[in-house]
């Protein structure tokens, strides 16, 4: 009998935890009405309620097991946020680089700009298509750009750290195809001469790309020329005029892929056709918020991945930690309990009662890990190397709404659980042998 | 000693709370188990006797950079180099451009510069006699179902064959082990082809190399024999830049991310939860026996012997648990690496992490101890009793 019970109440805890997982925020905030309302309404309720603030108010002489409670769930929510927001931030950044009113055409099959080459015929090709929005000269907005590796020493490090920044040659129209970026410092750098603008990321990350500085790429001396922001991905890497990054690299006329700005987000469809029908060019187009949310799919699913696993196992400590304290606290209070159902008060109300106080603390837990969280984590500068680029990438860990919603979701989830299992025990302690102990 | 019995019976008084602060401890030192491994494998990666002995020779510029196929030649005139090959990036893909598969493109005698990937004879020849002849590592066969005899299609994401294509098909001729599972279970996912066939076939790599190889004779000359390389190829259009094997990965995995500073963070937080919970557990446990210690006492169990059983009963308790934490990822470790189809190469937990791991558990316990212990031995016999 008390194992079908138990295992009962396991397959209530799967089909609660299930569709706790999938509940919007609106569904919960509606069952905490419901609850509310039960509790002041009814008679069950409003017993549960007095039962339960007799615990709440005992909470004091207790602190230091419910501080069990608070900080296990806290350092849970504290750890899974950071993480995920690690993700956030990361997908968020690329995402941003990218638009619905852009296109980015590769030759075929290229996984990223650095893999694909396109020689000068093809790019001419892809210039002339129409749907390409048009500037006041009647020039198409399309920028043929080159993307690259150079080599830096790292701020901060040995003459002998390197690392690697993206260096993007651009076309004449990038500022015109990509209005996000302008200039923070200094000036633009001069067609046709060994200069550079930098984004704030790769200044950030490394030495010596302050204007007028002069830095080494291979055996060659180019002149930082200013600093410029946009916001995105691009802050992470390095400009300078196309034809003079080709020369540098011996790309000859050649370039890795053309960025356009569309007449009309609508009319990618036209384009994309207008690109497969010719049958010069061997190449694939895709808009450039679909081709930078894809390049991060593969890290952010890691860094999900690990979050999830990380604070499952860390869930899994705390959730015993919790079920621990509120055993311990159901057995002080075992004579309390007992007295109040000899008088009268049913299972229900002590189960509610205890549940209730559980998963309080672990609200106020996960509240305080998620604020943690946000607090040392929201916005603080993170870098990788970006999968499909070749440079670093410097994002901002980004602790959105909906990553605190998931935190407090963990959290009265564990709570749920830990409170639970010892608020059945509290419900079935025979009154008799529970009031005859000490 | 002999007083084992009476404090693992003190340990095991409660039962139910001594398991669920067990099950705490296990996941904490389980996590500490796997993340530490993720450390490990980041701080272990080319740190091998052979890659200490070898040197990459890339291009200054940048490591997508090419180098002219003329200095394999007055590389090997450096004194202090013993062998030197060269390889090529491939960008090889099977069937979805997205499912990118580390391929090399390289020289016939690539394979004699890396004594720890282990191939039979019969298949080298085979390789080196089969102008579409691959090489593939072990995991990578598994993972794609392929075996010696395959004809496989492999698209290149960089460079098509003379008529613009991209599919490139190879024939299977052997499989590589690596024999040297610590350092180098890259090599399992290795895809090696002819640098020959490579050149051969597509219009833009026209002889170039995208990096050397070399080993130098002695070890302890490196830092010398990478200058002398790189004095080679000094102001003109393609300087290199040589690095130990040991230093380039290093150097690429901390650009990839500071793993160090994740792990402690995310473990300082789980270890902060464990000590407040272990010694919460611990404060119970004492305060519950209030009475029973003052019995003791009184039949004449010293202060000190009364600390120490305490303290013995917390570090016992933190070493179960994270004995089976540590134990539990010790064997889980494998099972991810091959769960996640050798995307995650995790070495096992190794004597290092246990080391760090059992003092950590010591450490615990004592402090969780030290309170309750101290309350212990303090207990005044009269007052105690009376309670």
């Amino acid at each position: 009998m008390g194992v079908l019970r138990n295992l009962g109440l396991l397959l209530f805890l799967v089909v609660v935890m299930i569709g706790w997982v999938v509940l919007p925020w609106p569904g919960a905030a509606l069952l905490a009405l419901l609850v509310a309302a039960w509790l002041a309404l009814t008679r069950r309720g409003r017993q549960s309620a007095s039962v339960a603030v007799v615990g709440i108010s005992t909470l004091r002489q207790r602190l230091g097991s419910s501080a069990v409670i608070v900080v296990g769930i806290a350092g849970v929510v504290g750890v899974l946020v950071a993480l995920l927001s690690m993700a956030e931030g990361y997908a968020e950044t690329l995402r941003k680089t990218g638009g619905l009113d852009t296109a980015i055409v590769m030759r075929g099959a290229s996984a990223s700009e650095v893999m694909s080459v396109m020689d000068r015929d093809s790019v001419t090709q892809v210039a002339q298509t129409a749907g390409i929005a048009r500037d006041a000269k009647g020039e198409p907005l399309a920028s043929p750009e080159l993307v690259v590796a150079a080599n830096l020493p790292i701020k901060g490090g040995t003459a002998d750290d390197q690392g690697s920044v993206q260096l993007r040659g651009v076309g004449a129209q990038a500022w015109a195809v990509r209005p996000q970026v302008r200039i923070v410092e200094g000036r633009r750098f001069e067609n046709g001469l060994r200069e550079l603008i930098v984004g704030r990321g790769a200044a950030r990350q490394f030495a010596g790309l302050v204007p007028g500085q002069e830095v080494r790429l291979g055996n060659q001396s180019w002149k930082v020329a200013g600093v410029f922001a946009s916001g995105d991905a691009l802050e992470s890497e390095v400009w300078a005029d196309a034809a003079v990054v080709a020369d540098t690299y011996r790309r000859g006329s050649s370039r890795a892929s053309v960025t356009v700005r569309l007449a009309d987000p609508k009319d990618f469809a036209a384009f994309k056709t207008a690109l497969e029908a010719n049958p010069q060019l061997k190449v694939d187009v895709a808009t450039t918020l679909d081709y930078f949310s894809k390049q991060s799919e593969g890290m952010t699913k890691v860094i999900r991945t690990v979050g999830m696993v990380v604070g499952s196992i860390m869930g899994i400590g705390a959730l015993f930690g919790a079920l621990n304290t509120m055993f311990a606290a159901v057995a002080a209070r075992a004579r309390e309990i007992a007295t109040l159902r000899a008088i009268g008060f049913a299972g229900l109300p002590v189960v509610v009662a205890v549940m209730l106080e559980t998963m309080l603390l672990a609200l106020l837990g996960g509240v305080i890990g998620g604020f943690l969280a946000w607090g040392i984590f929201n916005g603080y500068q993170a870098s990788t190397l970006a999968g499909g680029a070749v440079g670093k990438l410097d994002f901002e860990l980004h602790v959105t709404p909906q990553l605190l919603w998931t935190g407090l979701k963990w959290a009265l989830a564990i709570g749920f659980i830990g409170g639970l299992f010892p608020a059945m025990r509290a419900a079935r302690m025979p009154v008799t042998a529970a009031l005859r102990e000490l | 000693m002999k007083y084992l019995h009476l404090v693992w019976a003190a340990l095991f008084r409660r039962k139910t709370r001594t398991f669920l602060t067990l099950v705490s401890i296990i996941a904490a030192f389980l996590l500490f188990g796997l993340l530490d491994a993720v450390r490990a494998s980041f701080e272990q990666a080319g740190q091998s006797a052979n890659g200490a002995q070898r040197l990459q020779v890339g291009a200054k510029l940048s490591f997508i950079q090419a180098l002219p196929s003329s200095l394999e030649a007055q590389i090997a005139q450096v004194p202090g180099v013993k062998d030197v090959t060269f390889a090529n990036w491939f960008g090889g893909a099977y069937q979805d451009p997205h499912n990118q598969v580390f391929s090399f493109a390289v020289a016939p005698n690539y394979l004699d510069l890396y004594p720890e990937i282990s191939v039979s004879g019969a298949e080298k020849k085979a390789f080196l006699a089969t102008r579409s002849g691959a090489l593939v590592g072990e995991r990578l066969a598994q993972k794609f179902h392929w075996k010696v005899g395959d004809r496989i299609p492999m698209q290149s994401t960089i460079f098509p064959d003379r008529e613009g294509n991209k599919n490139w098909t190879f024939d299977i001729v052997g499989i590589l082990h690596s024999t040297d599972k610590k350092s180098g279970g890259f090599f399992d996912q290795m895809f090696l082809l002819n640098w020959k066939y490579f050149d051969d076939t597509t219009p833009y790599n026209q002889g170039q190399v995208g990096w050397y190889v070399t080993r130098v004779t002695d070890v302890k000359r490196t830092d010398a024999v990478a200058k002398a390389i790189d004095a080679l190829s000094a102001n003109s259009d393609h300087e290199t830049r040589s690095q130990t094997e040991q230093a380039a990965t290093a150097n690429w995995l901390k650009q990839l991310a500071d793993i160090g500073l994740i792990v402690s963070s995310i473990m300082g937080a789980v270890f902060f939860t464990l000590l407040l919970l272990a010694g919460n557990t611990m404060m119970q446990a004492v305060r519950e026996r209030t009475s029973e210690l003052a019995v003791m006492k009184t039949i004449g169990f010293s202060d000190v012997s009364m600390l120490a059983m305490v303290l013995a009963e917390s570090v016992l308790l933190l070493l179960l648990g994270g004995v089976v934490g540590l134990g539990l990822a010790t064997l889980l470790v494998p099972a991810i690496g091959a769960g996640s189809g050798g995307m995650l190469n995790l070495p096992t937990v190794g004597a290092s992490s246990w080391a760090l791991g059992a003092g950590l558990m010591v450490l615990f316990g004592v402090i969780v101890g030290a309170v309750p212990a101290a309350s212990a031995m303090r207990l005044n016999i009269v007052d105690a009793l009376r309670r």
